[in-house]
């Protein structure tokens, strides 16, 4: 069951790094639009996301219960070290689905409207980058259990180079795949020639913030480079994903836009994979050099049972009323 | 502000939030089912405008709800650490289940909400009954959880270990039924007279009076019938805090002596220092009835209680009669309610009764509120009844309130703005949904 409860957590990160942050691309795309695209760009988003995102935001949650039901030991020490970095993530979630609700339900159309996109938008660009930063926190070593003051303690955890890299490099990611599925999303020719445009600056802005987070590792001693080229899956995903990406822009050439999205995802679960496989089963690396495993902080037997059979009940009851939902409101309207 | 009192304050306010919010969540979609229902049998189009109208306040409800929920699984683990490391893998039994539920529900909202004229017209309904019963058990779910606190099950302390974890066991404590029963109750209670004060306020205007007084209707019938029922759950809680915590009890009456019998104290003013009531109406036995079902029973005074397990007797008995004298009025105006259904008298005539029905819209959940506040505040100084205090589970990261600072502006105008847009969403009734063959507004 052990397995069970794991391979969720690490479906559920997944798909909320997937879905979820397709969901936060698409306003990261909005945030970079001009101006007199913008209500363009919002109307394709709206028929897009709109009747998907909530959903595509519970994947936190299950991922966040998981953490706290079964592995407690390290969803306190993340709570703890990393508080100030989860605080404005939860901020900017807050903000963001607010605003996208009360933008579309504002029975008047006026200028609460501009303060809404607004909001909307810095919250969208927020919310990745504080969560690609606690990503980048957990593995980068600068967690210190024993730090004595208060900046050492709680703001250096999270506030250092490799940390600030990996959350832009995924800021840049879900612009990514945001630009990608939006270009399936569309039927004008206009629409779809600037959404190539914003896929193509999100890919070099995704190879510019990944460099610089290879650049940040090996600054900060953190063996990146040891765990995705020293090792045969970190490797070969490493390679699939530059083979998918060759060919994701191939087929964007030859105007094959719905099977895009599908590379584009499995790109993203590669770098995903390249950057974990090697760390795995050890989730967070403390200051000291010494690491929290997933093995060994799981919860009593008893409770990983029973949360592994909640688990596979649910997944079974909402897997395929979600492929339902996702299905039927993919379709374009006649 | 002390840190301890700040990482109170900020998961008070966040709860206090984030209930109001899922309580409408959660029920507003049985209404809406009850007239898309009417819709499909009658069709009717009034039936339907009440419907949509309503599923865009259930929007704006349900995602505020569900982003303060997102907050809270969070901040159990930034505000109480501690607290979670040991309670965690014990009572996250309900918290699994209620992913599922919720996830569920979040699902069958996107197809109710963009499904309008694309789904088959019974799955659309039953989509929308999905969010209603799963957003309900999800509810019942997360008392269970807060239950599991005032009466924990499904392991055994020894040593300052927490061993023989059960969490199917710690799921079903003692408490959970009568609480969740309570909750559910409220919720209802609260919602309909919410929902019904609206629609009567814009009867009492005379506009649209056709669609609002359908949708009226629909309202008061179950927050009628929830403030029927909710004294009985009430007593079931009286009698069951009585045996399992005592000193919650206690300090819900300010009973500050044990007393064989002992009388029910209405209103009166605390002195905690003395440890006297004054002014309070005393009804002799009446607590010893109460609590154990016989007018001569003895009932445990604080004296009985170490000091150090008082919990703050003044909040708490303010509160407890906040929400008692709130639920009786309620009370009354739902029996008035059912006299007037059973004589069958026009409505739009008893202008005074639509009237009782606006003043009754903040009611339902400032007694909510309060009875929220009663079980809370009564459980201190715990935070596991009996195993854990809650100043031992605290964040050891100063400066916790300027986190607090922070969430009151946000709760403050998230409320405003949710307030703001439910009042321009009434406002546009009349232009939305006048004319009988309205085109779909919006989308």
């Amino acid at each position: 069951m052990d397995y069970v409860v794991i391979s969720f957590l690490c479906l559920g990160i997944l798909l909320y790094f997937l879905l979820g942050g397709a969901d936060f691309g698409a306003g990261i795309i909005e945030l970079f639009t001009s101006t007199k695209n913008r209500s363009r760009t919002r109307k394709t988003m709206y028929q897009a996301i709109g009747p998907v995102w909530e959903a595509n935001h519970m994947w936190l949650i299950i991922a966040i219960v998981i953490l706290f039901v079964g592995f407690p030991h390290i969803y306190t020490t993340m709570s703890v070290y990393l508080h100030i970095p989860l605080l404005i993530m939860l901020i900017g979630i807050i903000a963001r689905g607010t605003a996208f609700v009360f933008r579309h339900y504002d029975a008047i159309k006026d200028d609460m409207q501009w303060l809404y996109n607004r909001i909307f938008r810095y919250s969208s660009f927020v919310t990745p980058l504080f969560l690609g930063i606690i990503a980048g926190s957990v593995i980068s070593g600068h967690i210190d259990p024993n730090a004595k003051d208060f900046s050492a303690a709680y703001i250096y955890s999270w506030l250092n180079w490799f940390s600030v890299s990996v959350g832009l490099f995924t800021v840049a990611l879900c612009g990514f795949l945001a630009a990608i599925y939006l270009i399936g999303e569309t039927e004008d020719d206009f629409d779809k020639r600037r959404f190539i445009k914003k896929a193509e600056y999100m890919n070099i802005a995704a190879v510019v913030f990944g460099a610089m987070v290879f650049i940040a590792a090996q600054l900060d001693k953190i063996p990146l480079i040891d765990w995705v080229f020293k090792n045969t899956v970190g490797l070969s995903a490493i390679i699939l994903a530059s083979l998918s990406l060759i060919l994701l822009w191939y087929l964007l050439i030859k105007g094959k836009t719905k099977v895009l999205r599908i590379l584009a995802g499995f790109q993203v679960t590669m770098i995903l994979v390249a950057i974990s496989y090697a760390h795995f089963p050890n989730f967070i690396r403390l200051k000291s050099g010494d690491t929290i495993s997933l093995f060994e902080s799981i919860g009593p037997e008893k409770t990983i049972n029973s949360l592994g059979l909640a688990l596979l009940l649910g997944s079974i009851l909402i897997l395929p009323f979600l492929g339902y939902l996702f299905y039927k409101f993919q379709k374009k309207e006649e | 502000m002390d840190d301890f009192l700040a990482a109170r304050s900020q998961m008070a306010l966040s709860l206090g939030f984030h209930i109001i919010f899922s309580c409408i969540g959660m029920v507003m979609p049985f209404f809406m089912a009850v007239s898309h229902y009417k819709w499909l049998k009658t069709n009717d189009e009034a039936y339907k405008n009440v419907t949509k109208a309503w599923s865009k306040g259930v929007a704006i409800f349900f995602a505020t709800g569900a982003v303060s929920g997102t907050m809270l699984s969070f901040e159990l683990g930034l505000l109480w650490p501690k607290f979670m490391e040991h309670a965690g893998p014990i009572f996250g039994m309900p918290f699994s289940l209620e992913g599922t539920a919720f996830f569920i529900e979040a699902i069958a909202l996107g197809f109710f909400l963009y499904g309008w004229n694309k789904l088959n017209k019974w799955f659309h309904w039953f989509t929308g009954m999905v969010v209603g019963v799963s957003g309900l058990a999800s509810g019942i779910l997360v008392v269970a959880a807060n239950s599991w606190m005032n009466s924990p099950a499904g392991f055994d302390f020894v040593g300052g270990k927490y061993i023989n974890i059960d969490p199917i066991q710690a799921m079903l404590n003692k408490a959970w039924f009568s609480q969740a029963l309570h909750m559910c109750l409220a919720a209802f209670t609260a919602t309909g007279f919410a929902v019904a004060g609206v629609h009567a306020l814009m009867i009492l205007r005379n506009s649209n009076k056709d669609f609002h007084l359908k949708a009226f209707k629909i309202a008061a019938i179950f927050a009628c019938i929830g403030a029927l029922l909710q004294p009985l759950s009430g007593d079931i809680s009286a009698k069951d805090v009585a045996k399992r915590q005592p000193a919650k009890l206690a300090a819900m009456e300010a009973l500050y002596k044990t007393q064989k019998p002992a009388p029910l104290l209405i209103g009166g003013i605390v002195n905690e220092k003395d440890k006297t009531v004054k002014m309070a109406i005393e009804v002799p036995g009446a607590l010893s009835f109460l609590a154990h079902g016989d007018f001569k029973s003895e009932v445990k005074g604080l004296d009985q209680i170490p000091e150090n397990e008082h919990p703050p007797v003044a909040i708490t008995h303010y509160a407890f009669q906040i929400m008692v004298g709130i639920g009786t009025l309620l009370l009354f105006v739902a029996l008035i309610y059912f006299f007037t259904l059973f004589k069958k008298k026009s409505l739009t005539d008893k202008r005074w009764l639509l009237k009782l029905f606006v003043l009754a819209i903040p009611l339902g959940y400032i007694a909510l509120e309060a009875g929220w506040v009663v079980t809370e505040v009564g459980r201190q100084p715990w935070i596991i009844y009996g195993i854990m205090r809650t100043k031992d589970a605290v964040t050891p990261m100063p400066g916790i309130a300027y986190s607090f600072y922070i969430f009151t502006a946000i709760y403050v105008s998230l409320s405003l703005i949710v307030t703001f847009l439910l009042y321009r969403q009434i406002k546009m009734v009349p232009v939305l949904y006048n004319q009988p063959t309205s085109k779909t507004p919006n989308q």
